[in-house]
């Protein structure tokens, strides 16, 4: 296991990716924050909690989005997925909506949420936000808008990201993972 | 994930199934509520309803829970089919099996034909209630509704009242609720109620203001006149007397008791329409509404147990 983000970096990180969303959204009141369950959720409320801070704005709109019900493998995988929760409290017609996802790696998830998206509504205009980006893994034609850091990854490896409100700690990894 | 391949009956499934299967449903009851309700997750699966007996509500619920969660659907009803040429169950579905369908939705008269056609074939089979035995999306959505209405089931008294006898949707509830930890008394008129019952776990009682006494919900069945081959009660003006459910009785208890029924209803025979109709007691329409959540979940679930061809 090596350590690509420690906590201090982490934070760093995390601060600049709220800092680059305010310089591109000078309106956040449009701007509709979507953590994709089950690991995205801890990244999009602690990226809300530094917008509060750093705009001293009270109310930016922040939702939950489960996909398992848009995911191209329901037939593939090994074991079903079981569903979260999704807990959208606004409408995002002709909003600016971000979506936020802890690990970019083959776009399968992304595409699934764009999926998942559209049916609550068509919105202005889709971004996205992740902690890390696995570089030439994907298999869809998706890119990220804000990236957090990137890595080069081999197909045996998986990057593990730990939250202190749920794993006990800040950290990112690269585990290596047992070859079957 | 599910303990099983096929829904056949709740006396296979696992406590555990049963909570899956209705963390499952929240997730699709929220679907339903939006303005598109509607999922790809089966765009890839054909299901066939295949119903030997009668249903509205049943079929209805079914297609509607297929065609949400993206599947196509084929109906076969066996009035007007070659069943009536003397073709049997099995010839039937495999011959409705070799046009690429995954999943088998099936009703039939008799008790135990889901078992005998899991044996038979592939796919996944979803029992929608055989003959007198079991019906087991029924005895979920029951429980289900119930479960929102009361919270946790466990150690509740649920009553179920009237021909326990014919009603496969008795004997779902008696297992599924049993499993849920709740105490079942059933109460209806000797001739309707099973000799040995009791071995099942549940009360038995004759008298219906006995049997309501201490119970927060009742499930009222419906009197199935097509199964009763000899006179069981005199006429119905006496079981409406004496087994009717109706607002005076039910005032006359003094406590909220929750009422349902599976039906379709016999107005001023289980049931007067002053309770069915009454909001604050009856959750019959929320039953039929969480039918088609629970329906999406036990197919979207099975549908992850199908073979990889």
């Amino acid at each position: 296991m090596k350590t690509l983000l420690n906590e201090t970096q982490l934070e760093l990180t995390l601060q600049r990716l709220a800092h680059q969303l305010v310089e591109n959204h000078t309106d956040l009141a449009s701007l509709a924050i979507i953590g994709i369950q089950p690991r995205g959720i801890q990244l999009s409320e602690r990226i809300v909690r530094i917008l509060k801070k750093i705009t001293r704005k009270k109310n930016i709109d922040h939702g939950k989005l489960d996909i398992t019900f848009y995911r191209d493998d329901v037939h593939t995988s090994a074991d079903i997925q079981v569903p979260s929760q999704t807990d959208m409290p606004f409408g995002i017609s002709g909003r600016n909506v971000l979506l936020i996802d802890d690990v970019l790696y083959t776009g399968r998830t992304i595409r699934s949420a764009m999926d998942a998206l559209i049916d609550f509504g068509r919105p202005a205009k889709v971004e996205l936000l992740v902690l890390v980006d696995r570089r030439f893994s994907r298999e869809l034609p998706i890119q990220p808008d804000y990236v957090g850091y990137t890595v080069d990854t081999i197909l045996t490896q998986k990057v593990k990201v730990y939250w202190q409100e749920k794993d006990g700690k800040d950290e990112v990894a690269l585990i290596d993972k047992p070859s079957a | 994930m599910l303990s099983v391949k096929h829904l056949l009956g709740i006396r296979d499934l696992t406590t555990e199934d049963i909570g899956l299967i209705f963390k499952t449903a929240d997730n699709f009851k929220q679907v339903l509520q939006r303005p598109i309700k509607k999922v790809p997750s089966l765009r890839d699966t054909t299901v066939a309803n295949i119903f030997f007996e009668n249903s509205t509500r049943t079929r209805l619920s079914f297609e509607l829970a297929e065609k949400r969660l993206g599947a196509d659907v084929v109906n076969f009803s066996a009035s007007g089919s070659s069943v009536s040429k003397g073709e049997t169950l099995i010839d039937t579905v495999k011959n409705i099996l070799s046009m690429k369908v995954d999943m088998v939705v099936m009703r039939h008269s008799a008790s135990g034909a889901p078992w005998f056609l899991a044996n038979h074939i592939n796919a996944s089979i979803v029992n929608a209630g055989d003959g007198t035995n079991e019906h087991p999306t029924q005895a979920l959505l029951d429980a289900y509704s119930m479960r929102e209405r009361i919270g946790d089931l466990r150690g509740k008294n649920i009553t179920i009242i009237g021909d326990i006898m014919h009603s496969r949707v008795a004997l779902s509830n008696i297992y599924c609720l049993n499993k849920l930890g709740a105490r079942v008394t059933v109460a209806g008129p000797p001739t309707l109620i099973p000799k040995h019952i009791a071995t099942l776990g549940v009360k038995v009682e004759y008298d219906l203001k006995k049997a309501l006494e201490n119970c927060d919900v009742a499930n009222v069945l419906r009197i199935q006149l097509e199964r009763q081959h000899k006179p069981l009660f005199s006429t119905l003006r006496e079981y409406a007397l004496y087994y009717g459910v109706n607002r005076d009785m039910l005032d006359s208890l003094g406590r909220d008791i929750v009422i349902m029924h599976p039906g379709p209803i016999n107005r001023g025979v289980e049931l007067n329409s002053d309770v069915a109709d009454d909001p604050n007691r009856s959750i019959i329409l929320d039953q039929v509404e969480n039918g088609v959540a629970i329906r999406m979940a036990v197919i979207y679930l099975l549908s992850g147990k199908r073979e990889i061809e």
